[in-house]
């Protein structure tokens, strides 16, 4: 099939834009990338229909003369998905704000704390510091513990 | 054999309810168990000793051609006769080891009868694959038996230790076992070892499968778990660590040795690392002072023993070795529980501060002697017969190779005198009266032992002074075994107390006096010891390469999680663009033609959508941002019709429309502006990355559409629509039949998606209808209040501020409401045939809603819909599901459409699909989402407004909404 010039620089359009959004730290932002990507995507399912046709309905057209409707059906749901997801990171954006009164993205506390520890956890200890009380089992059973 | 395997797991499952209903005494009814199976081990006896073998197979997983295989043979009957017999007089030990009312004994008699059961199956396995199962098994058991409550530092590190040891061991077992299968061609144990094969294959998977063996036995470098494991309560000591499982490794061998012995490997590495493990441990064990530890290097001394006598791959050394495994099984076992009766008797296992103790514990001390004087090998007991058929056969050349024979000898000779040594200090240390102590120490004893308690110790020792004259008796069984393997000499000697006045006496006497001479000299030998103890052991080199893992460990997070999300994303995109990249680049076949477009006014929509997505960029207002990604959006709708799809055109329109008026709800609630909080350096990277990205899907999209050859698998989609969907919207009849199950999962995440929704706006209560309108509040608040004339035109509209009516609002959306309900409800029944259906229906419903809400406020709301969204949603999700599960009650598949055609006397000729009632579901749905959407982010915000909700603000904070 050929393709046409201008859907491809429409979705890659598109696609950087997204792409630019969602590497902010503000939230907002990100949503806002998140449906471009979104848009964009629909767009290249469709594209691969090839041209374009007449609708896909029985007894407007003649079939050989219609656009493939599967990509149709994949990307209608894709629609309302993204509605979906869209209203949930909403929902975070306003838990995020609420909470802290920001609303991005900010560097993993945990993650960095990490990066900057030089030991290790409990293994550190060697086996001759353990306490002579938790090595000695007197009776060895349970009820002294 | 299975029956028996399946009486051990009830009676493991059922092992704490048991202890709970009759304390430590159900320790009695448990030992019946294994007792059973010792019994009816026993009756095969004759069958086995006249060269017949039991086997029973039960089909397990027929996919992977794995059977639950087991077969009773010599060898396999010795081992579990030991599993068993010990088995059962350990548990009938724990009954008055343990005290009425300790925490935990019911966890450890489930545990322990457990493992009784998985060793077991792993000495009558006859399946590689199944041998490998109860390897691990028995590892898992060990190490939760060795953790006991897990309360303690040292049982959980020791428990760890075995575990990760073992467990490694095992995985190397298992690729070896894997291996070897291959290279046999079969994975029947009997099979393997009758043929093995041959080829670098066979080395490789032996020498893995010896790895495991090692492990489990502990054997250098791998000998510090044993030691670290006696965290563990005695009669674990006695039964895993002494009898049982760590004969795993021992038995292995014995299994393997007739087939593989003389595969390259095995016998450097079995008869090497077993003779310096005898050795180490022997010298490490007359250095301990704790007197169970001083029994765990003996048994890795032992072991180190058992494995150079049944690695060697010779009948004469084999059938020693099975002698000697049944000699260490038994009177290491009983020094383990008289060590255990000692400990429970004065609370004290420490040697130098214990003193007098045989007097006051004569029947002790006689068990305890009899099990030592087996273990040094002294005559007339089973270790003293054993040792001496291992000296005799290497003296007489039971090793093909006299100078490894010769080597071999004078190893194990030595490591029977430390042996002798170390056994003569256990007495010494038990029951002497020590110089510098006082008579009896300590003075009194905390739990004078019973009867009951003695019984297990006492039968086993008898079991091995009994043995060693009866030793002839044990001939047939062991000669069962051996002859599979080659002969060495001109003739096997049998197992016998005597054998007449010949070398291999005279080296027994040698290594006594050795080892008397060894313990006379004990203190001297201790100072030695001490100054030639050297800084490092295999324990720290444990520790050591644990604490590198963990540090790398940390090096690796520390290094890859910077803790930034764009930083990571940055990542993927560029992995995404340098390798479907460069494949693209070089290699895609590129399109030979374009065209420009397909209609001009594609061009110009496309500009115009492009404008807006790069203003998006730029923008930094939030609700401007907003506005044109929207524009994007509707230009998208616009594309899509141009296209030919009038259905997305439809529904990309409606969703843009709720997508805006949903940011409006929450964007109230932020800032106006969105802060830059990016460096110019750090714009100028992600711009790179952003343009890399849209280039390559660009790209991608034209490369794809002129590679595409193939008939499109929609290409049938127009006859299969109405022939069998009974629809004209072919669209719509892909979603509601031909892709059903794709529409039911979708439709399932918008279910998630609104309870996400709700659940982080409510937090506390999800569900419940929308707050309507109380009359009698609203009277009262129209009274003390100055509020406009009360409207009609909408219910509740009265609530609002009149500064945040509008009339014109009011008044078309009285108008309009019940027409777009009406209009949704016609899209969703016309939807099977012209552009509609479900989801956009439910869109226009939703709209209505909105525009409800906007013009009268949450009240609106509540009178609009007066239903709970939650209803709504799961109600949808029900028809949708509900309609697969009664299509598969009519026969037909699930989803799958029934078309049902009548006529009525008024409606005339009426045709109704099935598929319609899933589409409903799919209505209810998007309106429940809708609903759920608007009541979170729109009335409860309202309502924490307005009611100025406690959970906002802290005291001190000031909210500006």
């Amino acid at each position: 099939m050929t393709p046409t010039v201008v859907l491809p620089v429409i979705i890659g359009g598109l696609y950087a834009a997204g792409v630019y959004l969602l590497l902010d730290r503000s939230l907002t932002r990100v949503l806002l990338g998140f449906l471009l990507l979104g848009n964009a995507t629909n767009l290249l399912l469709l594209s691969t229909v090839g041209g374009a046709g007449a609708a896909p309905i029985l007894g407007l057209a003649d079939p050989a003369e219609m656009t493939d409707p599967l990509p149709q059906a994949l990307i209608l749901t894709a629609i309302v998905i993204t509605f979906g997801v869209a209203a949930f990171l909403l929902a975070l954006i306003y838990r995020s704000w609420r909470l802290v009164r920001q609303e991005v993205v900010g560097v993993d506390e945990e993650d960095r704390r990490v990066a900057g520890r030089v030991g290790t956890d409990a293994d550190e200890l060697d086996p001759d510091d353990i306490p002579s009380d938790d090595i000695d089992l007197p009776h060895a059973s349970w009820e002294d513990r | 054999m299975t029956l028996l395997l399946l009486l051990h797991v009830v009676a493991a499952l059922v092992a704490p309810v048991l202890v709970r209903w009759w304390g430590r005494n159900a320790f009695l009814a448990l030992a019946l168990v294994p007792a059973a199976a010792f019994g009816w081990l026993l009756a095969r006896l004759g069958t086995v000793t006249d060269g017949g073998e039991v086997h029973e197979t039960t089909s397990w997983i027929p996919a992977l051609d794995l059977d639950v295989a087991l077969r009773l043979d010599p060898l396999a009957l010795l081992f579990a006769l030991v599993v068993t017999g010990v088995g059962a007089l350990v548990l009938l030990y724990c009954a008055r080891y343990f005290e009425a009312g300790d925490e935990g004994a019911g966890r450890f008699a489930g545990q322990l009868t457990a493992f009784a059961g998985s060793m077991l199956g792993l000495v009558l396995a006859d399946d590689l694959l199944l041998l490998y199962v109860f390897w691990e098994l028995t590892t898992v058991f060990s190490y939760l038996l060795i953790g006991g409550a897990g309360t303690r530092l040292a049982a959980r590190r020791a428990a760890g230790q075995a575990l990760v040891l073992t467990t490694a061991g095992g995985l190397a077992m298992l690729v070896g076992l894997l291996m070897i299968g291959e290279a046999s061609g079969t994975r029947v144990l009997s099979e393997v070892v009758a043929h093995p094969g041959s080829g670098p294959l066979l080395v490789a998977g032996t020498v893995l499968v010896l790895v495991g063996a090692i492990t489990k036995s502990a054997m250098i470098p791998f000998h510090f778990w044993l030691p670290a494991a006696m965290e563990a309560p005695t009669p674990v000591s006695a039964y895993l660590h002494a009898a049982a499982m760590v004969k795993a490794g021992i038995y292995l061998i014995a299994r393997l040795a007739p087939g593989f012995a003389d595969v390259p490997g095995w016998r450097p590495i079995v008869l090497g690392l077993g003779l310096a493990t005898m050795f180490v441990g022997g010298y490490r064990s007359l250095r301990q002072n704790d007197l169970k530890l001083l029994l765990a290097f003996g048994t890795v001394s032992q072991l180190g023993f058992l494995m150079v006598l049944l690695g060697a791959g010779s009948r004469e050394l084999g059938a020693a070795g099975l002698a000697m495994t049944l000699a260490h099984a038994l009177f290491k076992s009983t020094l383990f529980l008289t060590v255990g009766v000692i400990d429970h008797a004065t609370g004290v296992r420490d040697l130098r501060r214990l003193s007098g103790l045989g007097r006051r514990l004569p029947a002790l001390a006689v068990i305890g002697a009899l099990a030592a004087a087996s273990m040094a090998g002294l005559p007339p007991l089973l270790g003293f017969v054993g040792k001496e058929a291992a000296f005799s056969a290497l003296w007489d050349g039971g090793l093909s190779d006299r100078t490894a024979a010769v080597v071999v000898l004078t190893g194990i000779v030595l490591g029977s005198a430390l042996t002798a040594a170390y056994t003569a200090r256990f007495l010494w240390g038990a029951f002497a009266r020590k110089p510098g102590l006082p008579q009896t120490a300590p003075a009194e004893l905390v739990h004078p032992p019973g009867a009951l308690f003695l019984a297990a110790p006492a039968v086993l020792a008898l079991a091995g002074l009994l043995a060693g004259p009866g030793s002839p008796l044990l001939e047939p069984l062991v000669a069962g075994y051996a002859e599979q393997l080659p002969l060495r000499t001109a003739e096997a000697a049998a197992l016998g107390l005597w054998h007449g006045l010949q070398p291999a006496l005279a080296l027994s006497a040698g290594t006594l006096l050795a080892g008397g001479a060894l313990f006379a000299l004990r203190s001297r030998l201790f100072r030695l010891q001490q100054r030639w103890a050297v800084g490092a052991s295999a324990d720290e080199g444990y520790w050591n390469t644990l604490q590198a893992l963990d540090r790398f460990a940390v090096l690796v997070t520390g290094t890859t999680q910077r803790g930034s999300l764009p930083a990571y994303l940055g990542t993927i995109l560029v992995v995404v663009l340098a390798l479907p990249g460069s494949v693209l680049l070089f290699r895609a076949p590129w399109p030979g033609e374009w065209r420009a477009w397909d209609t001009p006014v594609q061009a110009l929509v496309g500009a115009v959508v492009l404008v807006a997505a790069a203003l998006a960029l730029k923008i930094r207002q939030r609700l401007s941002a907003v506005l044109v990604v929207g524009v994007t959006g509707y230009g998208l709708a616009v594309l899509f019709a141009l296209q030919g799809a009038p259905d997305l055109a439809l529904t990309q329109f409606l969703v843009e429309t709720l997508t805006l008026v949903v940011f409006v709800l929450v964007l109230r609630k932020l800032p106006k502006d969105i802060s830059e909080r990016h460096r110019p350096r750090e714009r100028a990277v992600r711009g790179a990355i952003a343009v890399g990205v849209g280039l390559l899907m660009g790209c991608v999209g034209a490369v794809a559409l002129s590679a595409r050859t193939a008939t499109p698998v929609s290409a049938d989609y127009p006859d299969e629509a109405y022939g069998f969907g009974g629809g004209k919207n072919i669209v719509n009849v892909i979603l509601v039949d031909l892709r059903a199950w794709d529409t039911l999962g979708e439709i399932s995440l918008l279910v998630v998606a609104a309870t996400g929704v709700a659940s982080l706006v409510f937090l506390r209560r999800r569900t419940g209808v929308v707050d309507r309108l109380d009359p009698v509040q609203l009277a009262r608040d129209d009274r003390s209040s100055r509020r406009a004339p009360r409207g009609q035109w909408l219910a509740a509209s009265a609530a609002l501020a009149p500064e945040r009516r509008s009339v014109v609002l009011e008044v078309v959306t009285r108008i309009l409401f019940h027409s777009i309900v009406v209009f949704s409800v016609y899209l969703l029944f016309s939807g099977h045939n012209e552009p509609g259906g479900g989801f956009a229906g439910g869109l226009v419903a939703g709209l209505a809603l909105v525009l409800r809400y906007l013009a009268g406020g949450r009240y609106e709301l509540g009178e609009a819909a007066p239903v709970d969204p939650g209803l709504l949603l799961g109600i949808g999700l029900l028809f949708s599901g509900g309609t697969g599960v009664v299509g598969l009650m009519l026969g037909a598949e699930v989803l799958q459409t029934a078309i049902l055609e009548t006529t009525l006397p008024v409606l005339g000729n009426v045709k109704l699909v099935t598929s319609l009632f899933f589409d409903i579901g799919v209505y209810l749905i998007v309106v429940g989402l809708v609903l759920d959407v608007l009541r979170s982010l729109g009335a409860e915000l309202d309502r924490q407004v307005d009611e100025d909700d406690p959970i906002d603000a802290t005291p001190d904070e000031v909210i500006v909404r």
